[in-house]
């Protein structure tokens, strides 16, 4: 019976762990549904924009007041998961504290202090990125998209943060008493459970507090294991994400796009003078599925840009500087990643259900973003550039026009007129090339 | 103009090639207002002494309004035509007026075949002006308040946020920079080919939210460095009745100061 406890921490982290590896392969499997695309260039520069804008957090503190927070936030998390380390040797090892015995104790006194002063920041931050969430009516949060499960997702996760941070102070709270009591022998120094917390603790008898303080400690631990787990349905996958989100964002110019292969064969033998329109067409592969052009569905858009998807904080400072979205029209490029995302979690489903994909008669574009959006778009990348991740909502953009386009023919009805010209007089206006070097001459 | 705009294949037949070729754009041939920063861009490369030339007839679009509508065909076709053409003279060097042709050609014409170094002109002018060949006295607009509209294919598109402004100083003006500058900028409405067709339905025209911040600085002139830019906030200034600003290109107004 005395290993009871150890045994059933035990069971707990492994299915704990063991339920996050499976939301990970099911993410991964996923994002596989996308086309491949090399992005495996430059890695130095890769592993440097990673390490800056994941890490370092660069892009975050372009709006001083959520970052300093957010990245408060960041610290404490990792800081505190090292505490989960502690936490998972004495459970498994019935030991107390066990990190004190390596650490030294003058060390692990500077250790749990700095994990006290980094939790109560935590908590402050947490109290009032919840207020500012909330009260404050900032534009980004109150938006259409955001109704119902994002704008809960982001209040749960604040919420959480703060009673794990709690369930810490109780733990070390009642801790130190009993330590003061000399029930537990003294190791660490907790600035703030002592002065805070304890006051209260205090009138608790010695067993209230053991169970006080593993209740607790059990609590934070389950409640670790629980974050963990949520992360899957949750915007805040992106702590996990954002690292390999930032390492394959594009290098390029963010004004060049991709040329389209297929497309360049095409016309080159279009083109070409030599080439004999009556030549015997080469062997046609039976298996060869036909090229589509830009994208109606995530099975089209590039993994990457799929990762984007799922790396989306839903933070919204894309839309809050997208021309189109700030003076009223229907595109909001966080919109577009969140249905991207919401696309590819339907087809997950759906494979899950199934054991592969089964056509459910829906599709990406118009079932989830209509083309309203995708045509209000000047192209101007103020939401790539605003991403703090690095997502490329505008890419997914372009792909669907393409597909518009190029497999529809579905553009407006402007446009068309325009891309005839260009066709036909190399102009989108209806002058005559013959006419190109009139301004030279005239007055 | 009291010279004459020589193009590449008059070049060719003398068996010289000029130091840089001079993509026109389709604004800068056809548009009225965009003809004048060509103009303005043609008298300065003339009094420095470059040696330029144009493609005329032989030029055709760069493929940017299809290509950002989404039509891959027509963009390459044109590209393809243009590279064709401007490999056949051996071009090394372009210089263009606007940021759409710079950006296209820059960075998507490359994996077409075709490899030049391309400058906006700006760019190209800040160049001169460094190599001491471009002296810039801008004496005629001390006291004026100028504030420098980004052009996204230039600023976020490619980079450059500076070779405009270290331009700007040197008119003796005072440069005021909008709130959303630089790579906040904010659009002008007309990239992504919507330039060409009435904007999806909303509460304003984009145009007219930029110009309203641009006309919030009171400045005397905005600048511009895109001729669609300079449309979309000229009519910008036309829907607010002003007529006291004035919306010039970066060229016009450095020809300007040369009494060009
Ligand atoms: S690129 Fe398109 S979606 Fe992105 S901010 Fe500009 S207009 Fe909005
Ligand atoms: S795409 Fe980037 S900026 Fe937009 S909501 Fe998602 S994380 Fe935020």
């Amino acid at each position: 019976m005395e290993y009871i406890d150890n045994i059933l921490f035990f069971v707990a982290l492994v299915i704990g762990f063991g339920l996050f590896f499976k939301s990970l392969k099911e993410i991964y499997r996923n994002i596989q549904l996308g086309k491949e695309i090399d992005r495996s260039d430059q890695k130095p520069k890769r592993w440097e924009t990673m390490a800056r804008v994941a890490m370092g957090q660069s892009k975050m503190t372009k709006r001083p007041i959520a970052g300093i927070l957010h990245v408060i936030v960041y610290v404490g998390f990792v800081i505190i998961n090292i505490e989960l380390l502690e936490i998972i040797i004495d459970g498994i090892f019935g030991t107390h504290r066990f990190l004190a015995g390596i650490m030294g104790d003058s060390f692990y006194s500077a250790f749990t202090a700095t994990l006290e002063i980094l939790a109560l920041l935590v908590v402050i931050a947490v109290v009032l990125f919840f207020i500012r969430r909330n009260f404050y009516g900032i534009k980004r949060f109150q938006m259409k998209e955001l109704f119902g499960w994002p704008k809960n997702d982001a209040n749960w996760i604040l919420i959480i943060e703060f009673a794990l941070m709690m369930a810490f102070f109780t733990m070390n709270g009642s801790d130190w008493v009993l330590q003061q009591r000399a029930v537990f022998s003294a190791h660490g120094s907790f600035p703030i459970s002592a002065s805070i917390f304890a006051p209260v603790l205090q009138n608790l008898s010695d067993n209230g507090l053991i169970l006080m303080e593993r209740g607790a400690w059990w609590f934070h631990f389950l409640g670790i294991l629980f974050f963990m787990n949520y992360l899957y349905y949750s915007k805040h996958l992106h702590i996990v994400l954002a690292f390999p989100n930032t390492w394959y964002a594009k290098l390029d110019p963010k004004g060049k796009f991709d040329n389209l292969d297929s497309v360049t064969k095409e016309i080159k033998l279009m083109m070409d003078p030599n080439a004999d329109p009556y030549a015997a067409q080469p062997e046609a592969d039976p298996n060869a599925v036909p090229e589509k052009f830009g994208a109606s569905d995530i099975f089209d858009l590039n993994q990457v840009q799929l990762l984007n998807a799922y790396s989306c904080t839903e933070c919204g400072r894309c839309t809050a500087v997208c021309p189109a979205n700030m003076t009223g029209k229907k595109l909001s490029p966080r919109k577009i990643m969140m249905d991207t995302r919401d696309r590819m979690e339907e087809v997950g489903r759906n494979i899950n259900k199934n054991g592969k994909f089964v056509d459910d008669g829906k599709k990406l574009l118009d079932d989830h973003i209509q083309r309203e959006e995708v045509w209000a778009c000047t192209t101007c990348n103020a939401c790539v550039e605003a991403c703090p991740v690095l997502i490329d909502p505008l890419s997914i953009i372009i792909e669907m026009r393409r597909f518009l386009v190029m497999e529809q023919s579905a553009a407006p009805q402007e446009l068309n007129q325009m891309m005839t010209n260009v066709e036909n007089n190399a102009a989108p206006w209806q002058y005559n090339q013959a006419d190109r070097l009139k301004w030279a001459t005239d007055n | 103009m009291d010279f004459t705009i020589k193009t590449m294949a008059e070049y060719a037949a003398e068996g010289k090639a000029p130091e840089v070729l001079f993509f026109v754009g389709c604004m800068g041939s056809f548009d009225d207002r965009a003809k004048k920063v060509t103009k303005a861009l043609c008298k300065i490369l003339h009094k420095v002494g470059v040696e330029f030339a144009v493609l005329g007839q032989e030029e055709s679009c760069n493929g940017d309004p299809a290509k950002r509508a989404g039509n891959e065909f027509i963009f390459q076709m044109m590209a393809l035509t243009n590279i064709e053409i401007m490999n056949a003279y051996e071009v090394k060097k372009i210089v263009t007026a606007c940021p759409h042709c710079f950006n296209i050609i820059k960075n998507e014409y490359p994996g077409l075949g075709g490899n030049y170094e391309v400058m906006h002109h700006t760019q190209f002018l800040r160049k001169l002006m460094e190599e001491g060949r471009l002296k810039i006295e801008g004496g005629s607009f001390k006291g004026k308040k100028i504030t420098f509209h980004d052009p996204c294919y230039l600023g976020r598109g490619n980079g450059e946020y500076e070779a405009p402004r270290q331009l700007l100083e040197k008119l003796d003006s005072e440069l005021v920079e909008m709130k959303r500058c630089k790579s906040n900028g904010l659009c002008c409405g007309a990239g992504g080919a919507q330039m060409f067709k009435e904007p999806e339905k909303g509460d304003k025209d984009i145009n007219i939210e930029r110009t309203e911040e641009a006309l919030a600085m009171k400045p005397n002139i905005i600048a511009t460095g895109c001729p669609f830019c300079n449309t979309m906030l000229t009519d910008g200034v036309k829907h607010f009745n002003n007529s006291e600003v004035d919306v010039r290109d970066i060229a016009e107004l450095l020809a300007e100061a040369e009494d060009l």
